[in-house]
């Protein structure tokens, strides 16, 4: 038995113990503890709760382990009539397949080492006999998710099923802790603490931007102290990957987000490799990566497709595949993004733009899970702005520069999950409810009138009209704790419990019928598909999806039906933006990068000389400048800015500055948004207006267009009501949609913009329609982004009136016609069936 | 503020139907000067209260007065002498008895000084309780035949509601949806008019039968305005 003390990463000599038994079976298998595993096992048996901070390979998931496994290990067996110990440790991730993977590699050391412990996972696809079974009779070590957690807890047989939990183990952390669910498992884990206010927890995670933040996720708050963290084990980085940009001798795009260009290139990187993971960032460019790549596939190599839409069943032969080193190529989105183990990947390729430094750091670690030896990635950009933003991406790299984005505050509709899940556990005082709430880091400055209003909706949806309370959820009893009307509550909670809300799906089914025929039925199912998506086809259309071209036959109740087609040119899913938005740190790299010509020698020379083309026919603007440009161009004149702030913000910018342009009469059209562009175009002349003084850039950019005018917008907006729809899910003022059951008539339901159109004129300041804005302000129209790049442009501002379209402006001018501004496009398509009609008669 | 403006400039379009003269108004009401008859269908009033009632699912208690606001701007500017509630204006059997009092004495007003039917539907078999006007189950007035439920068997003239329609248009790979008026030659349908009514595609199976394919039409309604499109264009 080892009991000493280390010095590793940390300052102070911790000491630990650890038993023979484990002792023998790392030597048996040829290794050594590492350092940090023992420095977290030593925090742990001092009862701490620690932060984890390693690269993949590291033994990550070990370290996490080993405490609960040598603590399980000394504790005797139960005798004969003695009650079970009931969990001992709780292990969370975000991901259903992880959990089962974790307890695949946990069952390696527990039966080499014959210990005495049961594990067993519960997710969604337990069947409902083994959950049953699990609350009678638990295993030590539970591996579940974080709405399984919320569900546990939402049970009033919870505190007895925790009492002896001693360890929750939170893996990727990283990713769980910037969603909602993050939130809802921040509350879940504060519930834990009231059940064992000794309770360790251990954070597994990438290296973010700032670990603080995590640590303080570890521990509970307390408002009126200092803040909290846990303690900190730093594993820096083993072996740094080496990326490349891909050297294409082709010409690389203005535009687009396919890469088709450099498929050939691409084919050549993968034949020189063992097994190739290629990342991209949407499921439709997944689709057209897989289908290039077969179309010169000429050695027929084993390359796969991987989606999160594809079919489970196909899903799981891909990755039986990959784990068998049978395949030498995977197309993947982000799906594979978290810590599932591949296989030997040697090459890891990315193909489009990375959006964050990090981001790509945690991508390209998956392809190597041997800590010493590099791992290798290409970087194969789409078009000329792509490659600054690779570029940066390997700078970042290089300096092991870190943007994770900055936590978010706990948000309001999740909080009102949690308090209807605790009265369906059994009454509770509002008192120590909100003091358990404010003890979690995201909700650690939650005021409590804030909190009380949350009761008061959960209660009778918190309307200043007191119609509902002969209805009410929840009611206050004469010891002013609060409980549960009905038990019927209970049951609607858990079937609307949970944070990720969907877009509605249709199954795709595979039919050999085509036309007309009015029955189809069964056929495989390929996959799902979003409604929208399907809605744009009408039968006869072709699109790509899990690598097949498919024609679209028909869309009954919840299925389309598609047929084997040989279209040489499909219609393609189009291209709807990565979801996530160029990162704050990689956006000022690119300006940089812009702004220094000393820099453009990094980058391809046709990428130099556009740069050069650019600064010769108009301006360059300094790293912390805002060009703006105006040209003619056809019957119609142009204005370009270029603030690097990601699609989201700018098509927020476009919307307001449109709205700008239509006061001063300067007669918009419509606008285009990019993540490094904007482009407005109008029937006036803008360079004229601006000469003679009726138009200024000052002005057109000022802050102040955040308030009216952005209230205004908002007001009509279509993005803040799908924002809404989702609050409004989450809270529980809309009932979850659930698959079989929409046939009984959509005319039935209530929309959430209908409610939504109703609350807002009614009673604008209501709770939901704040927790909507909130959301809104770094979610879909990301304004707090759009406010930091105009107080930081202020008088920065640089207008250059040109008599062409210049360089730099052609990407974004290359979009323009793929998209075009929601509100009122509709009303003109409605213009234009109108008239459609008239030319019939 | 663009979104009052415009509804003071509600534009109401003519039509004909079996050779009479109709206004259908943006709104979602139809107008019948000749004579001086105006029809809503399925106002579903309470509907909000009964989702609370019945679910604990807490909506905006805000749709009936909405609702009624709409109709009385309809009122203000038809000045109809007659108006016809197409059926399910109660969203359930007890929704006249849920109605806030603000809201009763508002529906009082507004029936006022003229003849209100309240056509019976699914949602409401028996009259309301304590509201008042004439209460039937269909309603035949000159050449125009007034019931809840279309009927299965073809009838001229029929002026019917329940069905909610919507119609969708696809253009350019976007799609647009939106609360309509149906009809061909011989009936015609009214979308509903409650704030807190859903819609369903006139392409969907439960409007099977029930009109001449070819001579189908739609009144789209978005925002003030009224859009005619042919049956040829609406998708699902």
């Amino acid at each position: 038995m080892s009991q000493q003390v280390l010095t590793s990463t940390g300052d102070e000599n911790l000491p630990f113990f650890l038993p023979d038994v484990f002792e023998t079976w790392f030597s048996k298998n040829g290794w050594q503890p590492r350092a940090h595993q023992l420095e977290l096992l030593a925090h742990t048996q001092a009862g701490q709760s620690t932060l984890l901070i390693a690269p993949t390979g590291a033994g990550k998931t070990l370290a996490g382990f080993l405490p609960s496994l040598v603590e399980l290990t000394q504790t005797p067996k139960p005798k004969p009539g003695e009650a079970r110990r009931g969990i001992h440790t709780l292990y969370i991730s975000p991901l259903k397949a992880l959990a089962v993977d974790i307890k695949r590699n946990l069952e390696k050391p527990i039966d080499e080492m014959a210990l005495p412990i049961e594990v067993e996972t519960r997710t969604g696809d337990t069947p409902v006999s083994r959950r049953q079974r699990q609350k009678l009779n638990p295993p030590q070590i539970l591996l579940t998710t974080p709405e399984q957690l919320a569900l546990l807890i939402a049970n009033k047989d919870a505190s007895r099923f925790f009492e002896h939990l001693d360890t929750v183990i939170l893996d990727e952390l990283h990713s769980l802790v910037i969603s909602k669910r993050g939130h809802l498992l921040s509350l879940g884990l504060s519930r834990l603490r009231t059940f064992r206010p000794e309770l360790k927890t251990i954070g597994l995670s990438a290296t973010v931007a700032d670990p603080d933040e995590l640590r303080r996720w570890l521990v509970p708050q307390c408002p009126t102290d200092e803040i909290a963290l846990s303690q900190f084990v730093h594993l820096q980085g083993g072996a740094k990957p080496e990326i490349s940009i891909l050297k294409s001798n082709e010409r690389i795009p203005w535009s687009g987000h396919s890469a088709r260009y450099a498929m050939p290139e691409v084919y050549e990187a993968i034949k020189k490799h063992q097994t190739t993971l290629l990342f991209v960032n949407t499921r439709s460019q997944a689709e057209m990566l897989f289908q290039e790549l077969w179309n010169i596939n000429e050695d027929t190599l084993p390359i796969a497709l991987h989606h999160g839409s594809l079919d489970v069943a196909q899903r799981r032969r891909v990755e039986e595949a990959m784990q068998r080193n049978a395949l030498r190529a995977i197309v993947a989105t982000s799906t594979l993004d978290l810590g599932i183990d591949w296989g030997d990947v040697d090459l890891v390729v990315h193909v489009g733009a990375p959006k964050g430094a990090s981001r790509l750091a945690q991508r390209i670690g998956r392809s190597n899970h041997r800590i010493d030896e590099p791992s290798k990635a290409i970087l194969v950009p789409a078009n000329r702005f792509e490659v600054m933003e690779c570029q940066a991406a390997l700078d970042a790299n290089y300096y092991g520069a870190q943007d994770t984005p900055p936590l978010v505050e706990g948000s309001l509709d999740v909080l009102a999950q949690h308090v209807l899940g605790s009265a369906c556990a059994g009454p509770f005082s509002a008192e120590n409810l909100y003091q358990e709430v404010v003890s979690s880091a995201p909700y650690a400055t939650l005021n409590r009138e804030m909190f009380n209003k949350i009761v008061q909706y959960v209660a009778t949806g918190g309307y200043s009209l007191k119609t509902y309370e002969q209805y009410a959820k929840i009611k206050e009893n004469a010891d002013g704790t609060w409980r549960l009307s009905h038990p019927s509550f209970a049951q609607r909670y858990r079937m609307n419990c949970g944070t990720i809300i969907e877009a509605p799906m249709l199954d795709v089914r595979l039919t050999r019928k085509r036309g007309k025929t009015s029955a189809f039925r069964g056929g495989p199912v390929l996959g799902k598909i979003e409604e929208w998506f399907v809605e744009s086809l009408v039968p006869g259309d072709t699109f790509i999806f899990s690598g097949q071209t498919l024609r679209l036959e028909a869309i009954q109740e919840a299925s389309c039906y598609v047929s084997k087609a040989s279209e040489s040119d499909p219609k393609i899913p189009s291209y709807m933006g990565g979801k996530f938005p160029l990162s704050t740190y990689l956006a000022d790299q690119v300006r940089g990068m812009l702004a220094d010509p000393e820099k453009w020698k990094n980058l391809p020379p046709q990428v130099g000389e556009w740069l050069e083309i650019q600064k010769l026919k108009s301006i360059l603007p300094a790293r912390d400048e805002l060009l703006v440009e105006t040209f003619p161009r056809g019957d119609r004149h142009y204005l370009i800015c270029y603030p690097f702030e990601g699609r989201l913000a700018h098509q927020t910018l476009g919307m307001l500055l449109t709205r700008r342009l239509e006061r001063v009469k300067a007669r918009p059209l419509g606008f285009v948004a990019t993540d490094y562009a904007i482009a407005v175009w109008g029937l006036r002349d803008f360079s004229k207006m601006m000469q003679n003084g009726e138009l200024s850039v000052d002005q057109l950019f000022d802050e102040d267009m955040l308030g009216d005018d952005l209230e205004t917008w908002l007001d009509e907006s279509f993005l803040l009501k799908r924002t809404f729809r989702n609050c409004a899910t989450i809270a529980g003022l809309i009932e979850r949609r659930f698959p079989g059951k929409e046939k009984t008539g959509r005319q039935m339901t209530v929309s959430s913009d209908l409610i939504y159109d109703v609350l807002r004129s009614h009673e604008p300041d209501h709770i939901l329609l704040q927790a909507t804005r909130i959301d809104a302000a770094h979610g879909l129209l990301d304004i707090r982004r759009l406010g930091e790049m105009l107080s930081r442009t202020r008088s920065r501002i640089v207008h250059k009136a040109l008599d062409q379209i210049s360089p730099l402006a052609v990407p974004v001018m290359l979009e323009i016609g793929k998209e075009s501004v929601v509100g009122e496009a509709q009303e003109s398509l409605l213009q234009e069936a109108a008239s459609e009609l008239v030319d019939i008669e | 503020m663009t979104a009052v403006a415009k509804q003071h400039d509600n534009c109401p379009v003519e039509i004909q139907f079996r050779d009479q003269r109709l206004f259908v108004d943006p709104r979602g009401s139809l107008f019948w000067p000749e004579e001086r008859l105006l029809v809503i269908s399925d106002l579903h009033l309470e509907k909000g209260s009964s989702f609370a009632a019945h679910r604990g699912v807490f909506l905006p208690p805000y749709d009936t007065h909405t609702t009624l606001e709409a109709l009385a701007l309809c009122i203000t500017d038809w000045q109809p002498v007659r108006v016809v509630s197409l059926g399910d204006s109660f969203h359930d059997e007890s929704a006249s008895t849920r109605l806030p009092q603000s809201c009763k004495l508002r529906l009082r007003q507004l029936m006022e000084n003229r003849d209100w039917i309240w056509v019976s539907g699914n949602h409401d078999p028996k009259p309301p309780e304590d509201i008042g006007g004439t209460f039937c189950s269909e309603l035949q007035i000159g050449a125009l035949n007034f019931i809840h439920e279309p009927r299965t068997i073809y009838r001229d003239g029929e002026i019917a509601g329940h069905l909610h329609p919507c119609a969708k248009i696809r253009r350019r790979g976007k799609t647009v949806r939106r609360r309509c008026f149906v009809a061909d030659d011989k009936r015609m349908i009214l979308p509903a008019f409650g704030a807190f009514t859903g819609g369903l595609n006139v392409r969907n199976e439960a409007f099977d039968g029930l009109f001449e394919n070819h001579l189908l039409r739609a009144w789209m309604l978005s925002g003030a305005e009224v859009y005619a499109v042919n049956g040829k264009a609406l998708v699902r």
